[in-house]
């Protein structure tokens, strides 16, 4: 135990004055991950209450899932959701981080403040808002009034990947390229776009993601054939524990773990 | 700043107009890019939000009136949302900081590489569905859950705890969820730290505890501060959690708004509290980027 003596800050600590800030942390990164990953094994049980280890191992649930009109519908309709808003959300973001940067307008700063609103204004005043708004010109329960809804969201966060991609990117490479003939088009789509590339794939799957996840929104706006999982899934859970939500909140943790994996492998690649 | 394939130079003052004008233009054009972002916010939020902002102010006879608000002032069970609202988001805001220091502390004094694998124990969760983690905490804390069995079977206590539809299990369950928002800024400003200080404070004759609270700890506030605002923030308007793991005894502002909408279909009350909401929201954050410079964070330096 030689390591517990060596010393391991600038003020002279070892690792062993140092241990409990290990433990603490230990326990906490515990916290954080167990919570987030138990309802994987849960899944797995073939008893109707949920149990921890389960008795019996089975794939009763995702079985039940799978046979569902109604979850497979809310599958469908949220995969469906997310793609259309990662398809609006990272261009339209991406052509506002751009412009902004570029331009140096005097207006630039308060505009993109402006942009992303989005992130500002709590979710439940969104929602409430559209559901009124859609009322009015039958957007309610329509797989468009959802997407436009959830693009609105995603789209702040596409600006600030972009933004902050475009600040580590010599621009001037651009304008090599338009002294030599380029058009500022052609510039940004052969020059800059490839150099950029990792974060507009990062970006395009946060977008996904911000989608996929949001139930607030989805709650209010969506609805009938047009429901999506997260909504079926909240209001299950306010009225009994069913252990077909494990099962489908796996396939969720598997969803998002992928989409994290890939963008911190892209975020590495990029630098 | 824009570039000019023009070759000559010496044309003087109406080539220099002419020039200045074509860089007006290519701003204007430029800056056009991002008029479909500009259009979705005023579509989706602005107009359904000032829509929202309107009706609050229209009274149940259809007038114009103030009464939505003179019953916020009026009736007691909106006060003890506001209390509970206020109460919860402080309550978790601390919880994050108390838990979140010391494993921002701790990751900020691995080297980068190591941090960045312990990092996705922030990092897993903040992705996961918050309706997958709120539906865990809830299998977690029930009554005969796991929490309880093995509390039990441990010994530690002999009837089953009630950890969940109450107070304890929503701020168990918030704080799960905001830690990474806290983390995330508290690390990035722990990192910018520079070893020299803590050097030079220990060189100073500094016992660890005292350069830890003279030096590290005021150099790495500015990232707290900006944490807990977050933290408090985005707990001002939850919705999800509180509903799910409060049981309908927790009462946020949120859940009041959704209870009034569908028990009452009162848009003018709903609206009223949204109104609400917003401005308490917008106040804080304002004071914040005063202070902050948050919108510096975010954009950048040209």
């Amino acid at each position: 135990m030689g390591w517990l003596k060596k010393p391991a800050s600038d003020t002279q600590l070892t690792h062993g004055d140092r241990l409990w800030l290990y433990v603490v942390a230990a326990i906490i990164m515990l916290l954080l991950v167990i919570p987030t990953l138990i309802v994987i094994p849960m899944s797995f049980s073939a008893s109707q209450y949920l149990e921890f280890p389960p008795e019996t191992w089975s794939m009763r649930w995702y079985d039940v899932y799978l046979e569902s009109p109604k979850w497979m519908r809310a599958t469908v309709t949220s995969m469906q959701v997310g793609v259309l808003t990662m398809l609006l959300a990272t261009p339209v973001g991406t052509m506002a981080a751009y412009a902004l940067f570029v331009s140096g307008h005097r207006a630039a700063r308060a505009l993109f403040m402006f942009l992303i609103t989005p992130m500002i204004v709590p979710v439940i005043l969104i929602a409430i808002g559209t559901f009124y708004a859609y009322g009015r010109i039958g957007l309610n329960n329509t797989i468009t009034g959802l997407v436009l809804a959830h693009s609105v969201l995603a789209a702040p966060l596409v600006m600030i990947v972009i933004t902050s991609a475009l600040r580590n990117y010599d621009l001037n490479q651009e304008r090599v390229a338009r002294s030599l003939g380029a058009t500022r088009l052609k510039a940004f789509f052969v020059i800059t776009l490839p150099q950029i590339k990792f974060s507009l794939v990062t970006a395009a799957l946060l977008s996904f993601l911000t989608s996929f996840d949001e139930v607030i929104i989805a709650i209010f706006v969506s609805g009938g054939t047009n429901a999506t999982l997260t909504k079926h899934m909240f209001a299950a859970l306010r009225d009994f524990i069913d252990p077909t939500i494990a099962a489908i909140s796996t396939i969720m943790i598997l969803v998002s773990t992928t989409l994290l994996l890939a963008t911190q492998f892209l975020g590495a690649k990029q630098k | 700043m824009n570039s000019t394939t023009d070759s000559d130079m010496g044309s003087g003052l109406l080539n220099e107009t002419l020039l200045r004008r074509q860089e007006k233009r290519e701003q204007r054009a430029l800056l056009s890019l991002a008029l479909p972002s500009l259009l979705a916010v005023i579509a989706i939020i602005v107009i359904p939000v000032g829509w929202l902002f309107y009706l609050s102010f229209i009274g149940d006879n259809g007038q114009l009136s103030l009464e939505h608000y003179q019953k916020m002032i009026e009736y007691k069970s909106y006060l003890r949302t506001f209390t509970t609202t206020f109460q919860v988001s402080l309550l978790t805001t601390l919880l994050c900081i108390l838990i979140g220091y010391p494993l921002a502390y701790f990751l900020a004094i691995l080297p980068a590489r190591v941090a960045g694998f312990f990092m996705l124990a922030v990092l897993l969760p903040f992705w996961t569905s918050l309706l997958v983690r709120t539906y865990a905490w809830l299998v977690l804390l029930q009554k005969n859950g796991i929490l309880n069995d093995f509390g039990m079977a441990a010994g530690l206590w002999d009837e089953p705890l009630k950890l969940v539809h109450n107070l304890t299990g929503t701020l168990i369950g918030m704080a799960h969820i905001m830690l990474p928002f806290l983390v995330l800024p508290l690390y990035g400003s722990m990192r910018k730290i520079e070893r020299d200080m803590m050097h030079a404070a220990a060189n100073l004759g500094a016992s660890p505890i005292q350069a830890f609270w003279k030096v590290y700890f005021p150099l790495s506030l500015s990232g707290m501060v900006a944490g807990s605002l977050i933290v408090f923030v985005l707990c001002l308007g939850f919705y999800v959690t509180p509903a799910v793991l409060g049981g309908g005894r927790v009462v946020m502002v949120a859940t009041q708004i959704t209870a009034i909408l569908e028990n009452q279909y009162n848009w003018g009350a709903a609206s009223a509290l949204g109104v609400v909401l917003l401005v308490a929201t917008l106040i804080i954050l304002f004071v914040a980027s005063k202070v902050l410079k948050l919108d510096a964070a975010l954009f950048g330096k040209h």
